[in-house]
């Protein structure tokens, strides 16, 4: 807290040596900030940014997730898709939009896909590899207790996965929200995305920089509250944390 | 009248076919309600033939069966319990030992009364709301016990389960072992490569041999009931086992070593049965 509040006071120092309107202080910022949640535009958009989030990150986890374990458990899915999504991962997610706005046009279901697709992928890769390093001995002693099929993967395989497919999860949340910014940057989306995009039409930098800060801010809250407790939560459960 | 469990010819090959056997020529008849340990040496087999019982494996050729019947998979009425606990980490102990009577669809009352009783049966019931980690090495292979036990199989396959332990754990474990097949009468079959424990523990002890692996002795055990590790007669026991398997044992180590040191000329060390310097 101590060090971020001293990254303050640098920034405010820096922006009154320089040009103010390029480089606005912490000051402007703030009231930018205040302003545009007044006037309602932040608000609106985070909704708007964080119920598109909601929609392409859940295609993602469950598509992932069932991908991830069919790569680890089914071997003709190893052995067709295993290289697919090896290369496909090394696509960054905003090279889908040309393909997607020509596919879908300038809407919701562009963003959609690249939300999607820049997250799906480490969602997969994570949960095959927590699947392909359940202890086997695990799995025997399963079946010996008469754990078949649907059952042995429901109530043993997930399960033991689990703390890899929360990390991998944890993971596909950041892509997912770093390709929903740049896919909302192109077009009237109503997201914060395109207020970002606003404050460069407007030349107005503390909006600008506002969007950032309120960026980073939900990055964190949703990286640290949400996921950091639940991956603690499970890793202590599992046992896998015992000092 | 047909053994309960019953191997025929069996060998078992791992990898290519015409590598070399794992198990060769196997024979064995296990009678309802036995005790039976395999003892033998790292490499004789002993765990393989356990997972033809359980199913875990499939022979090479011959036939595994069990009342007359193939074996063709793994069946709750044949239990395993390994050399580590295999609970799973996400469930209580409670929750674990409930898993196989869930699996094999028992009404929840009747599980926890079952589950209670097995609690109770391997001393844990106190511990039952514990997470295995948080378990010692010799709570956990009670829980095992407890969990293998629970769905009351008629065969216990029990693959070096107390190998793990420290030596004090281990023979109060033996004790308990003894008290509850007794009380339950299973049919166990025991791998074990501590001489002392196949002793302590068998009605009979079938020593096997290693490259290939093979059943080298059976040897029926008359002992009173209950015994203690340092009865005289167990003592004696096994060291009659262990010289029988002293021959094996010392096959695997100079196979072992020859591998290191075996001349290019070849011809020197590594005969089987070589004599070690008596001549002189």
């Amino acid at each position: 807290m101590g060090f971020l509040a001293l990254l303050v006071v640098i920034w405010a120092v820096a922006s009154r040596s320089g040009d103010r309107f390029l480089f606005p202080g912490p000051d402007d910022v703030a009231l930018a900030l205040r302003d545009n949640v007044r006037s309602g535009l932040l608000p609106r958009a985070v909704l708007k940014s964080l119920a598109r989030l909601a929609i392409g990150y859940s295609v993602s986890l469950v598509a992932g997730v069932a991908l991830g374990v069919a790569l680890a458990r089914v071997r003709w899915v190893k052995d067709t898709l295993g290289a697919v999504v090896l290369g496909l991962q090394a696509i960054p997610s905003v090279c889908w939009l040309p393909l997607a706005l020509l596919w879908f046009g300038l809407g919701e279901m562009a963003i959609q896909v690249v939300v999607v697709l820049g997250s799906l992928l480490s969602i997969t890769l994570a949960t095959e590899s927590a699947v392909n390093t359940i202890p086997p001995l695990l799995i025997r002693a399963a079946r010996t207790m008469g754990a078949t099929g649907g059952r042995l993967w429901l109530r043993v395989i997930l399960p033991a996965a689990l703390p890899g497919i929360v990390s991998g999860a944890r993971l596909g949340w950041t892509f997912a929200w770093r390709s929903l910014l740049a896919g909302e940057l192109l077009f009237i989306s109503g997201g914060l995305g395109q207020v970002l995009e606003l404050g460069r039409e407007l030349h107005d930098m503390a909006l600008v920089m506002g969007v950032m800060v309120v960026i980073v801010a939900l990055g964190l809250a949703s990286d640290h509250l949400l996921f950091g407790q639940l991956e603690a939560r499970v890793r202590r459960a599992w046992g896998l944390d015992r000092v | 009248m047909e053994p309960l469990i019953a191997l025929r010819g069996v060998t078992k090959t791992w990898g290519a076919p015409g590598s070399a056997p794992a198990l060769v020529g196997v024979d064995l008849a296990i009678g309802a309600g036995q005790f039976v340990c395999l003892c033998g040496p790292s490499g004789c087999g002993k765990t393989t033939v356990l997972n033809l019982i359980a199913g875990l494996e499939r022979p090479t050729t011959g036939e595994v069966t069990v009342r007359g019947q193939p074996v063709r998979g793994p069946s709750p009425e044949r239990t395993v319990m390994f050399q580590e606990s295999a609970l799973f980490p996400w469930l209580t102990v409670q929750r674990n030992v409930e898993f196989p009577l869930e699996m094999a669809g028992v009404p929840r009352a009747e599980r926890a009364a079952r589950v209670e009783k097995y609690l109770k049966m391997v001393h844990l019931w106190r511990s039952r709301d514990a997470q295995p980690h948080e378990l010692s090495g010799g709570m956990r292979q009670r829980a095992a016990m407890a969990r293998a036990l629970v769905g009351e199989p008629s065969i216990l396959l029990m693959d070096e389960p107390f190998a793990a332990l420290d030596a004090q754990t281990r023979d109060v474990l033996h004790g308990e072992l003894e008290r509850i097949w007794l009380e339950t009468r299973k049919t166990v079959v025991f791998v074990t490569h501590n001489v002392r424990e196949a002793a302590r523990l068998g009605d009979r002890v079938v020593m096997m041999g290693t490259r290939p692996g093979r059943v080298t002795r059976d040897l029926a055990v008359t002992l009173a009931r209950p015994r203690e590790a340092n009865d005289q007669d167990v003592t004696t026991l096994a060291a009659v086992i262990e010289r029988e398997l002293k021959i094996e044992i010392e096959k695997v180590i100079r196979e072992e070593l020859d591998d290191a040191w075996t001349p290019a000329g070849g011809g020197l060390p590594g005969a089987a049965g070589r004599d070690l310097g008596g001549g002189i």
